[in-house]
């Protein structure tokens, strides 16, 4: 298992090596004067002109990536215009909101979904079945956009039992940064009034997120326990006369479960996309929202951050996943 | 060959007597054919064309829902109905574009590399697996920021980041055909490459990228309005449903009509192709069906 997860991590490098060339391609090789975006709409011609400078954008392709890849190593991403702070600082601040609200999502996904699946699966065919075929294809067409803007229509401004948007209310102390995740900082200093308001802050982003991904995993859970509920050692466990009930929980549970982790691995992608929406409809002041503003400030070098940054937490959601697969199946740590 | 034909024939037959059987399926077919009639004639039966063009009229807006504005008006006192009318061809003809270039590219690449197998294929599909480490959405949304605004720049960013499941998909079952005996006797009667991929195998691999196309304009439509939502795109004036979503975002809840017309078009379009898609795959890829 050891040797597995070293070898795991160590292919950590050339895929990282892979996403900073496609980041560096976006930023230089596509049509468009890269000094004059990442200068910003109002700068002076002797502002572009020092950009381009710093870039080394009359150097060779190769240098210019050597130059780009040592800085993000220095933690040099660039400055945000807008904020005029260099951006893995501005990263470092909105991140762990991002974090809490992926997996807060993620958490509600996995725990409603492969237990709904496992009952779709279970009563196949019949109308819970039916059920949730239909309304999880309706979830996962549902814009989450436009799902956390019927939220705060229906739960924020019409029932008003939860707040609108944000994260914690202003002029509130917050608790003693540790993890900056809000609810767990506050469990930590065991204030429970904190954790309380932080949670109401964050159920209604998270669940408007946590929607489609939840669809999904039904559906993938749904599939992959009908394919090994056909399987000869269940059933071998049928004529032996297990209960149904023992058989789903105890066999066929850990096997079907290895397969939808796959998926969600891909999905967890879509979920990181999500954060962009979500966050702009709920002002939840993480990666995400920092992006969209960056965007219509014409802001360039933050929206590069994000994606970097997005694209490495991709990389490593799957690495841990792929690790939790091998956990569960001894098979997986082969291949 | 003649005799596995007829099977065939019925095989295809019994699929669509399935898929006429099945009420979801028919019934996104039913909405994606009404939403394309609408994106063919769309302005011309808006019962407002003015207002697409950008008229506006102070003295009613924010009319609620009613006979004359059947979706109401927004803060411009436009004709919500005439906008979300306007905005399916554009929202479905992006989708449709970004899916059939994303396919294209994708099939193009897929094949090469399936095909010829050895360097080739490892260098392309080692840029597949490199374009997949990046989410599309924040991968189009970057490439979008670094060509600009536009309707035109947004669908090349979409269809960058849209085409390497194709070319996933193609390579594997080029490869799987490649050395079936039609292929062999084809190239022992001194076929070329262009010929070979073109007449022989592409038509064979061709349903589950079909399949994958149905499956794919209801999340391109939906990526677009994203896009729309985010602010990179499509700029008002022209209608475009996440773009109507992104204004109107600022006029609820009093004026709630102007955000929910424009974000349940984009839920039913999405909904529509993806149950067409999910009846297509039933119809042509019999081994998905469980």
């Amino acid at each position: 298992m050891l040797v597995f997860i070293v070898r795991r991590v160590l292919l950590l490098i050339p895929v990282m090596v892979g996403l900073t060339l496609l980041v560096f391609a976006i930023t230089r090789l596509l049509p468009g004067d890269p000094a004059r975006l990442a200068a910003g709409p109002n700068a002076s011609p002797e502002q572009i002109q020092q950009i381009a400078r710093e870039f080394g954008l009359d150097r060779s392709l190769p240098a210019q990536y050597w130059a780009y890849a040592t800085g993000l190593l220095r933690g040099d991403w660039g400055m945000s215009i807008y904020s005029r702070r260099p951006v893995l600082q501005d990263l470092e601040a909105y991140l762990p909101a991002t974090l809490e609200l992926v997996l807060a999502a993620m958490g509600l996904a996995v725990a409603l979904g492969i237990p709904l699946g496992l009952l779709a699966a279970a009563q196949r065919n019949r109308w819970p079945d039916m059920l949730t075929s239909v309304v999880s294809l309706g979830a996962i067409s549902m814009p989450r956009f436009f799902l956390g803007l019927l939220f705060q229509l229906c739960f924020a401004m019409a029932l008003g039992w939860l707040p609108l948007g944000g994260r914690f209310p202003l002029g509130e102390d917050l608790p003693a940064r540790v993890s900056g995740l809000l609810t767990i900082d506050a469990l930590l200093a065991g204030d429970l009034h904190a954790f309380g308001v932080a949670l109401q802050y964050l159920t209604l982003p998270a669940v408007a997120m946590s929607l489609s991904p939840l669809a999904t995993i039904v559906r993938m859970m749904r599939a992959s326990t009908i394919e090994v509920l056909h399987q000869d050692y269940v059933t071998t466990e049928r004529a032996l006369g297990l209960s149904r009930r023992l058989i789903l929980l105890k066999y066929v549970l850990k096997n079907a479960v290895s397969a939808t982790l796959t998926v969600i691995g891909l999905y967890f992608g879509w979920l990181l996309g999500g954060t962009v929406l979500v966050e702009t409809v709920f002002d939840w002041p993480g990666i995400g929202l920092y992006a969209t503003s960056a965007v219509l400030t014409q802001d360039f070098m933050p929206i590069v951050g994000v994606t970097l940054c997005i694209g490495t937490l991709f990389v490593v959601g799957n690495l841990l996943i792929d690790i939790a697969i091998a956990q569960l199946n001894p098979r997986a740590r082969l291949r | 060959m003649s005799a596995s034909l007829p099977r065939r024939r019925s095989g295809l037959r019994r699929g669509f007597y399935r898929f006429r059987q099945s009420v979801l399926s028919m019934a996104g077919l039913a909405v994606v054919m009404v939403l394309l009639l609408v994106a063919v004639c769309g302005p011309w039966i808006a019962p407002y064309p003015q207002d697409l063009s950008g008229a506006v009229h102070t003295a009613i807006r924010f009319q609620p829902p009613g006979p004359a504005h059947w979706f109401g008006t927004n803060e411009l006192g436009q004709d919500v109905f005439s906008l979300v009318l306007a905005g399916t061809r554009i929202s479905l003809l992006s989708g449709i574009a970004v899916v059939a270039i994303g396919s294209a590219v994708g099939v193009l690449i897929g094949a090469v590399a399936g095909f010829f197998g050895g360097l080739i294929d490892d260098g392309l599909m080692r840029l597949v697996d490199l374009v997949l480490t990046i989410p599309s959405l924040i991968l189009a949304m970057a490439v979008a920021a670094a060509l600009g605004p536009g309707i035109v720049n947004m669908i090349a960013a979409i269809a960058l980041s849209w085409w390497p499941g194709y070319a996933r998909l193609v390579r594997a079952e080029v490869m799987a055909k490649k050395n079936e005996a039609f292929v062999v006797a084809s190239t022992a009667a001194g076929a070329g490459v262009v010929r070979l991929l073109w007449r022989h195998i592409l038509p064979n691999v061709l349903s589950p990228v079909i399949v994958k196309m149905s499956l794919d304009v209801g999340f391109a439509v939906l990526t677009v309005a994203s896009l729309g939502f985010i602010g990179i795109g499509v700029r008002p004036p022209a209608a475009e449903w996440g773009t109507l979503l992104a204004v109107a975002r600022g006029n609820i809840p009093d004026y709630w009509w102007t955000a929910i017309f424009p974000g349940l078009a984009i839920f039913l379009a999405v909904f529509a192709f993806n149950l067409l898609g999910d009846g297509l795959r039933d119809l042509l890829d019999p081994k998905a069906r469980r």
